[in-house]
Parts: structure tokens; sequence; C-alpha cells
């Protein structure tokens, strides 16, 4: 059923929410910390012991992945509601950081993944 | 009539959002598709379309929220509110594969954790450079430069104000769209070839939508590699973004 997979998922959001909030005040931050993390890791962990019990139907997990497409459109409302006014007059680091962020990190590839080597070929 | 027009609006918003988001989605992929030859993926060009939006509406109304400040657009509001955000995020989590999650390794884990550290240490500094000093701001703008996602999850966690998440989520988009364009025409000096570079690329990355586009663009085999460790990336993000990033910058910047 369709309504399982909508309902596992906002269990798992909701129950990471309530663990990243009470986290956050463990650790004094007036912040939830990482509850949508905490979520995800839930969910996957459900979804592995699901796959086990052979009780993954195609109902549930439609119920799942159609949130998980909606995953763009819903990132571009949220884009649609910032403050980009205020952020204008910033430009320049949103240039800078994001360049150099993207130069790093691409020179970084080549020095953790090195050259493919003889042995590893028929990987 | 137009009484009877307003109470519809307003009646309906969230339906109204999805019109309007599916009409922006509908021109970005044509964009995409026709003007771009496909190189900048629709997605990416979906989410400048809303910020522009943002800035048009902001502008009409001098408000802070974007285009939820014009009343016809408020459904927008609760389409990318957190709620919804959050909910769908968590969903994407659903198609990480635990046997093939294992396979990936040390390697994976380790990209993860530098290309987590390393955008937003630039990130963070780039923020610093620019007059900014506050630990909440300098962590949003960082997290911002780890993905378009864990910024914006990283300032609403700290309460960072609105146009420090505007920059934050500019940074971010910025990436995706860099690593979607620049990523076909440099995977040739990088190594980009096969599976473990490409699971290296994902987790350095990050960026579901930049990683998987620009593989796409340079071969289709490696995305689904790519797309396993960058899975993972947002979510270790949202996790270390207002946990341990920001305690490391709080107590750098002494408060």
């Amino acid at each position: 059923m369709v309504i399982y997979g909508v309902a596992i998922l906002a269990l798992c959001t909701v129950v990471g929410a309530a663990l990243g909030d009470l986290l956050g005040l463990a650790i004094g931050v007036k912040a939830n910390v990482g509850g949508v993390g905490i979520a995800m890791l839930l969910l996957v962990a459900i979804r592995w012991w699901m796959v086990k019990a052979g009780g993954l139907s195609p109902g549930f997990k439609f119920g799942v992945e159609f949130w998980s497409l909606m995953y763009i459109p819903i990132v571009v409302a949220m884009a649609a509601q910032q403050n980009v006014v205020a952020a204008v007059k910033g430009g320049p680091v949103v240039l800078v950081a994001g360049v150099v962020a993207v130069a790093l990190s691409f020179a970084c590839v080549p020095l953790l993944a090195g050259r493919r080597k003889p042995d590893e070929a028929g990987q | 009539m137009i009484d009877v027009l307003q109470g519809t609006i307003a009646a309906q918003g969230l339906l109204i959002a999805f019109v309007v988001v599916g009409a922006i989605m509908f021109a970005a992929y044509f964009v995409s598709k026709h003007l771009t030859m496909g190189r900048i993926h629709g997605s990416a060009i979906a989410i400048v379309i809303g910020l522009v939006l943002a800035w048009v509406g902001g502008t009409m109304t001098g408000g802070t929220k974007g285009v939820v400040d014009l009343p016809l657009f408020a459904g927008i509001g609760i389409m990318g509110g957190a709620m919804l955000r959050d909910f769908a995020i968590v969903a994407t989590a659903f198609d990480v594969d635990v046997a093939e999650a294992r396979k990936a390794g040390m390697v994976g884990a380790v990209s993860i954790v530098i290309g987590i550290a390393l955008p937003f240490v630039v990130g963070a500094a780039v923020a610093w450079s620019f007059g900014y000093s506050d630990a909440v701001s300098l962590t949003t703008i960082g997290a911002g430069a780890v993905t378009y996602i864990v910024g914006p999850v990283t300032g609403a966690a700290l309460g960072a104000s609105s146009d420090v998440m505007a920059l934050s989520i500019g940074t971010g988009v910025l990436k995706a769209v860099l690593v979607m364009v620049a990523t076909p025409m440099i995977a040739r000096h990088i190594g980009l070839d096969n599976p473990r570079s490409a699971m290296v690329f994902g987790g350095m990355m990050g960026t579901t939508s930049g990683v998987t586009a620009g593989l796409a663009a340079t071969d289709p085999k490696l995305v689904p590699y790519g797309a396993l460790t960058s899975t993972f990336y947002t979510g270790v993000g949202c996790l270390v973004g207002p946990s341990v990033l920001y305690l490391a910058v709080r107590a750098l910047m002494g408060g």
C-alpha cells in the first residue's frame, strides 16, 4: 500500500527531527542537530530490514520514491522563497567560494583515487 | 469577482505552487535540451529560475521571502518550506543500496569526509575574508559550498538570517552548475574513467545533481558509482553541518 511507504517515510522524518532536537539539547546547541541525516539512516535501515524480510512491496516503494522524485521541484520552491535581493549584494562571496571549492575538489579526485593501477584494471 | 478569485487563490495555495513549479521545471528542461544541448542539467536551470523569481518577488514587495510575499505564490512557502523539504530529502536516501555501499569501501568514505571538509573550509574562509565573522553565518555559507541542501538545512537549524541562507544556496547552486559543466571537460585530466575514481568523484563533489549530470555527460556507465557516494554526502553533510562543523567554527571564532 502506497500509504505505508508515505507513513514510514514520515515516521522516519519525524523521529529524526525529534532525535535531532534532543541531540541539540544534549550538546547545548540551540538547533536541530542532524535530524535529516538521522532520518535518512533510519530509512536506509528500515529498507534494508524490509528487503531482508521480503516485505518491500511495489506500493510501499512508490510511496517513498514519489517524494524522492519531488525533491528537485521542492528545492526549486525553496529557492524561490529565499532573500535573493539581500544575497545579490554579497555576489562576490558566492562566486569566489563556489569556484575555489569546486577547483580544489576536482584536484583532490586523482590524489585520492590515484591513476588506475595495472592490478586494479580488471575491477 | 476579484474578491471571489482572491478567495480561490488563498484556498488553493499549495496546488497553485505545484502548477507554478511544474511550469518552471518544464521551461528549465526545455532550455536545458534545446539551448544548452543538455550540457547544463534542467534541475540546475530550474533552481536558477527559482532564485531569479525570488529576486523579482523581493524587489517587487520589499519583503524577505522572495516570491512567497506575493499572495498568488504564497503556496510556494508550503511546498518549499522546512517540513516538505526535509521529507523529500529523507526520501532520496531510499535508493541507497547497503550491499553496494559496502563495496564503495574506505576510499569512498574518506572522499566523503574530505569532500565535505574541503569546500566547507573554503566557503567559510571566503565568507570570513568578505567580512562575516559570526559562527552561524560562516558555518551556513561554508555548508552551502558543500551542497545547496546542506547549506539551508544547516542554516535553518542554526537560525541563520535569510540573506546568509540565500548566499549559502547560491554558492551550492553555483557549485552544482560548475560540476555539471566542467566534469566532461576535466574528466580525462583527473583520471575519471573507472568505477573507483567515479566513487571518489561522487564523494568529493557530493552535489548529486551535479555529479550525476556531469558523469552522464562523461560516461553514463559511471553514473551509479558517483551517485552511490554522493547520496551519502548530503546526509553526512546535514549531520555534521549544524553539529561538528558549527562547534568547530564557534570554537575558532570564540563565540
